[in-house]
């Protein structure tokens, strides 16, 4: 192996830095393929951290984990000081409401309108009546991402990166502290990929939130990346900023960017 | 020894279906309720079946009592007729063939909805957004079809029945009370009661079919259209089972 990158989390936007995500010695595996072995990742508060890594290498199954959709068959995964395996029903629906998931395919209801997909998460969660009004909630976050006039649209009638807006909003419904984004500008043509990724930034720093963005695309991952983490055989491989794995002399790493 | 594909695959598939049915049984008592969405389900349900039950419950009655004339005539039993049209209505025909027609209406839209939610991630969004699932999506759906079915059950020997009185005067002249009274003197409470409890079987298989197939949809679009296909193809095969069951039930309990 060539000389590897620094393993030192480049200064997060926050400081003094504390930890909202820390995973220890994950494994995970389906049958035979081993996708997750001692992995390790940490997030600090107000970072925005891009996992890369090839198709496969078990990037999403991550975040999955992370989120408690899947379980790790070893190790920790500490979200907000709480061991997300340990949890169950509701403590992990509680934890839940403060971590939000972009999905891939943005998991839009297709048989609701923009409105009650942005309704559906505070109700479930409870949250409807508290605060604020679910209504002005709703209005709130549409203008955030600049859809209002889509309240009462079917997600059938939106453009992909509408949708993407769309389900960005739903995430950001509940103030969540954390967001793990799964491949958000796939599919979307380079301009609103761009626009995309700059919504990112601006509702991170809008709602003060902490990212994990998995991510292929070198110029959204440039645009809104303060750390990368290279995946790689299961485990940690890189860790730097943009520049720095750029400049690496790796040659695994360097696959990655040339 | 090693079992040939087919079979293995259907055994692995029965039990599939088990395990999910079991899963149901230990969740439908506990809490949450979702009583808003099971209302929702039930009228959904009841409402897209009721057009299509009722056209094709109309024409069956028609047809059948038509197909049946010239032999009544034949025997010089064609006063029979009400009495032998309701029960075959009531007992057989009536909720084997709706139980097909909701099969094939509601057991493949359940099918393909739950599975092109599966495919697009909708029901891990669900479950991030602080929602069972299983209760949520399964729960309300089976319970919408078990309920629901009986009840259409109830509407299409309805108008079956009226489709027979029609059938009757299109050659000669009978009153409708005069109709209904014939039919509904051959019917017992007995023969009617089998008849009823077993639509309530047919529609929990149809929901409990449906919801599997579309919860265990995998190889995207391709994979949502096989899950409906299979929804109706799997679901229809056990009515027939679950009919032959029903009628060496109430054999051994004396109602035939």
């Amino acid at each position: 192996m060539d000389t590897l990158p620094a393993i030192t989390p480049a200064p997060a936007a926050n400081s003094p830095q504390s930890l909202v995500l820390e995973a220890s010695h994950v494994y995970k595996s389906f049958g035979s393929n081993h996708v997750l072995m001692d992995f390790n990742f940490q997030l600090y508060k107000g970072e925005n951290v891009v996992i890369l890594g090839k198709s496969g290498s078990g990037k999403s199954v991550f975040i999955k984990c992370v989120i408690g959709l899947l379980q790790p068959d070893k190790g920790s995964i500490v979200v907000l000081e709480q061991d997300i395996t340990s949890l169950r029903n509701e403590a992990l629906d509680h934890l839940r409401a403060k971590v939000g998931f972009l999905f891939q395919s943005n998991a839009l209801y297709d048989s609701m309108t923009v409105r009650e997909n942005l309704e559906f998460p505070m109700r479930r969660h409870w949250l409807a009546g508290q605060q604020r009004n679910s209504e002005s909630l709703v209005q709130e976050v549409l203008e955030n991402v600049g859809l209002a006039h889509t309240i009462n649209m079917m997600p059938a009638e939106l453009s992909g990166g509408m949708r993407k807006r769309i389900a960005l909003a739903r995430t950001l419904i509940l103030n969540p502290e954390i967001i793990l984004y799964d491949e958000p500008t796939t599919g979307l043509d380079p301009i609103t990929a761009r626009e995309i990724g700059n919504l990112m930034l601006e509702m991170g720093r809008k709602y003060n939130t902490s990212a994990v963005i998995i991510s292929h695309d070198m110029n959204c991952i440039k645009l809104v990346a303060d750390r990368i983490v290279l995946l790689y055989d299961g485990k940690a491989y890189a860790n730097g900023t943009y520049e720095e794995l750029r400049r690496s002399q790796d040659n695994i790493v360097k696959q990655f960017f040339e | 020894m090693t079992l040939n594909k087919p079979w293995a695959d259907f055994l692995d598939e029965l039990g599939g279906i088990a395990r999910f049915a079991t899963r149901f049984f230990a969740q439908v008592f506990r809490p949450r309720y979702e009583g808003a969405e099971l209302l929702r389900q039930c009228f959904l349900i009841g409402n897209l079946s009721l057009p299509l039950v009722g056209l094709t419950s109309f024409i069956m009655g028609l047809v059948l009592t038509m197909q049946l004339r010239p032999s009544m005539v034949e025997y010089g039993v064609e006063s029979q007729i009400p009495a032998m049209v309701a029960i075959a209505v009531v007992r057989e025909i009536g909720p084997v063939i709706i139980a097909l027609i909701f099969a094939g209406k509601i057991g493949s839209s359940i099918g393909a909805e739950l599975g092109s939610m599966k495919v697009t991630e909708q029901i891990d969004a669900m479950e991030v957004s602080g929602t069972n699932p299983f209760k949520y999506l399964v729960v309300t759906r089976v319970l919408a079809t078990t309920l629901m079915l009986p009840v259409l059950v109830l509407i299409g020997d309805s108008i079956m029945l009226f489709g027979s009185f029609i059938g009757v005067n299109i050659y000669t002249v009978t009153s409708f009370p005069l109709y209904i009274s014939q039919a509904m003197d051959s019917l017992t409470f007995q023969e009617f009661l089998p008849a009823i409890l077993k639509t309530f079987f047919f529609g929990f298989a149809v929901g409990i079919i449906g919801c599997y197939k579309g919860f265990h949809t995998s190889r995207g679009t391709e994979g949502v259209g096989r899950a409906a296909n299979s929804a109706v193809v799997v679901s229809s095969v056990w009515i027939f089972i679950l009919d032959l069951l029903a009628v060496q039930i109430t054999d051994l309990l004396g109602y035939n």
